[in-house]
């Protein structure tokens, strides 16, 4: 009875998992070609490719990575390294990081707006831009990719502060026998013993990144913009988002199936792509824990 | 007050040592003498490595540690306010039971020590880096492949590397926690006979495990049991003639 539902379970998840990846696949695949990937979209966006799209998905994982892994390896040192276990900034932090990875996507877009765009673009504008100047005040890359840099934090975080833990303690305590500081300490035995964990903290937080589409609804994502971005304060056009434009608010949504598909299809490979290289180097990481 | 003759490097008094609500060393009064090796022995548990760790301060590190009483180095209270632990770690040198280099070169383990002393200059560091390892007596066993992996190294060339690594920051005093008892018995008379060569300039405190050891390489004997130092004294008169009942029990292996 149990190895029956359990059999029946699993043959579910997998057959799921091998109906989309097949339905995309067929669906997109005689759409995807080198110039799909090459060419900006045509013809009120049902003719052309989507290679505005896949570099500003990039900028914005890249931005988003700039910003998000050096504050989360600040804050797994933190956690892992000074804050003592009793402490209560750190189980502050701690439920504050935990609590974030709880909430809902949409809410880290509408916090991006309100804060990013409305509240600290405005100040910039008001500071810098001049008088009824509107740069900073609209919804751009930069604002995007920090409010995704917000989302993945805890991805981060929560990876860098494993692969700190696994540095064997014995070197710590060679390092300090030696006369060393904690912060020497930190900065040449244990962060470069922790530096595969902190590109799969990348990693993961890229891929997650890659895949969300509500916080830069709107912070910056564009519906349609065929140049590529040239400054922190341009919009951009997103993978992710442009599969959800061309199949709700396209002018021919029939005629662009193909499309769909196929931008479906280069979304799925990248984040699977990301996930396995985050997957390969953290088995790397857990194999030298064993030893 | 357990007094021996000579000049002394290590002065201790009345020294307690609570791990939360528990006392792990009352009252160690010892005066361990320059240019020696001073060996600890007593059974497990027995507060001899919490001893030696009270010697560099490493127990700061361990949350819920509590000192009082005087350590002495060469007249500074080392657990006075106004002392640098950084400073007091560089001047007293610490090898560790199991071997623990650093994954890197055996260049760069020797070297780590002048390194974050600011030591930059490549002649200089390669300078250092060959007479250490020559002091270690591992310099011939290595010169032709400085650049490889400390890790691929023995477990007793492991130890001698930690040994040199040591050295490299120039220490007055080298506290050894049972250097030898993870090596077989080949590599255990090399360190033996390193510790014999480097008293000559350093003053090593070793613990051991090992009653042999302890009467081969070491000077004078502490015996601890515990948490208290019942006894210490030059090692011949510990290992033949001791004054306490325990301390002649537990070196006759009747308990330990």
């Amino acid at each position: 009875m149990v190895v029956g539902l359990s059999a029946l379970a699993a043959f579910l998840i997998i057959g799921v998992v091998a109906l989309v990846m097949g339905t995309i696949v067929v669906g997109g695949k005689d759409t995807l070609t080198w110039e799909f990937l090459t060419m900006a979209p045509r013809e009120g966006m049902t003719e052309g490719g989507i290679f505005p799209a896949i570099v500003g998905t990039a900028l914005l994982v890249i931005i988003m990575s700039i910003a998000g892994v050096p504050v989360g390896t600040v804050t797994a040192i933190y956690l892992s390294e000074y804050a003592s276990s009793r402490s209560v900034l750190a189980r502050a932090i701690r439920f504050a990081v935990n609590t974030l990875a709880g909430v809902p996507a949409i809410v880290f877009g509408l916090f991006g707006l309100g804060f990013f765009v409305q509240f600290v673009g405005s100040g910039l504008d008001s500071l810098i831009s001049g008088e009824g100047q509107l740069r900073w005040a609209q919804p751009n890359i930069l604002w995007a990719s920090l409010t995704m840099a917000l989302l993945t934090l805890p991805v981060v975080i929560v990876s860098v502060e494993e692969a700190i833990k696994t540095v064997p303690q014995d070197l710590r305590a060679a390092s300090l026998a030696l006369g060393a500081t904690k912060w020497q300490t930190i900065r040449k035995v244990v962060l470069p013993n922790s530096l595969t964990g902190i590109l799969t903290g990348g990693i993961l937080a890229v891929s997650r990144g890659a895949g969300e589409v509500a916080p830069i609804l709107f912070t910056g994502a564009a519906y349609f913009l065929p140049h590529l971005p040239t400054s922190l304060s341009d919009q951009f056009m997103e993978l992710g988002y442009h599969v959800y434009i061309m199949s709700t608010q396209s002018t021919n949504v029939d005629a662009t199936t193909g499309i769909q598909y196929a931008t479906t299809l280069v979304l799925l490979l990248l984040t699977f792509l990301l996930n396995f290289s985050a997957i390969f180097l953290r088995s790397r990481v857990r194999a030298r824990q064993v030893q | 007050m357990k007094h021996i003759n000579g000049s002394t490097k290590i002065s201790v008094e009345g020294l307690n040592l609570y791990y939360g609500p528990k006392i792990a060393l009352k009252e160690i009064g010892i005066r361990i003498p320059s240019n020696k090796v001073t060996a600890l022995i007593g059974p497990s548990g027995c507060g001899k490595s919490t001893f030696l760790r009270t010697l560099n301060r490493m127990n700061d590190l361990i949350d819920g540690v509590r000192i009082d009483g005087d350590v002495h180095i060469d007249d500074v209270n080392i657990y006075d306010r106004s002392v640098d632990v950084v400073e007091l770690r560089k001047r007293v040198g610490m090898i560790f039971q199991k071997s623990n280099p650093f994954p890197k070169s055996i260049y760069d383990n020797v070297a780590y020590g002048p390194r974050i002393n600011g030591i930059r200059e490549r002649a200089r560091l390669d300078e250092i880096v060959e007479s250490t390892l020559k002091r270690a007596a591992i310099w011939d066993e290595v010169k032709d492949d400085l650049r490889k992996s400390a890790l691929a190294l023995s477990g007793g060339q492991q130890q001698r590397l930690c040994i040199a690594r040591a050295l490299a920051v120039d220490p007055e005093v080298l506290l050894m926690d049972e250097p030898a008892s993870a090596l077989d018995p080949i590599a255990t008379a090399k360190i033996e006979e390193l510790i014999y060569e480097l008293k000559e300039n350093y003053t090593i405190v070793i613990v051991t495990h090992n009653m042999q050891q302890a009467a081969r390489v070491s000077d004078h004997t502490a015996f601890f049991y515990m948490g208290e130092l019942i006894e210490f004294g030059e090692t011949k008169k510990i290992f033949t003639t001791p004054e306490k009942r325990q301390t002649e029990e537990y070196i006759t292996g009747r308990f330990g």
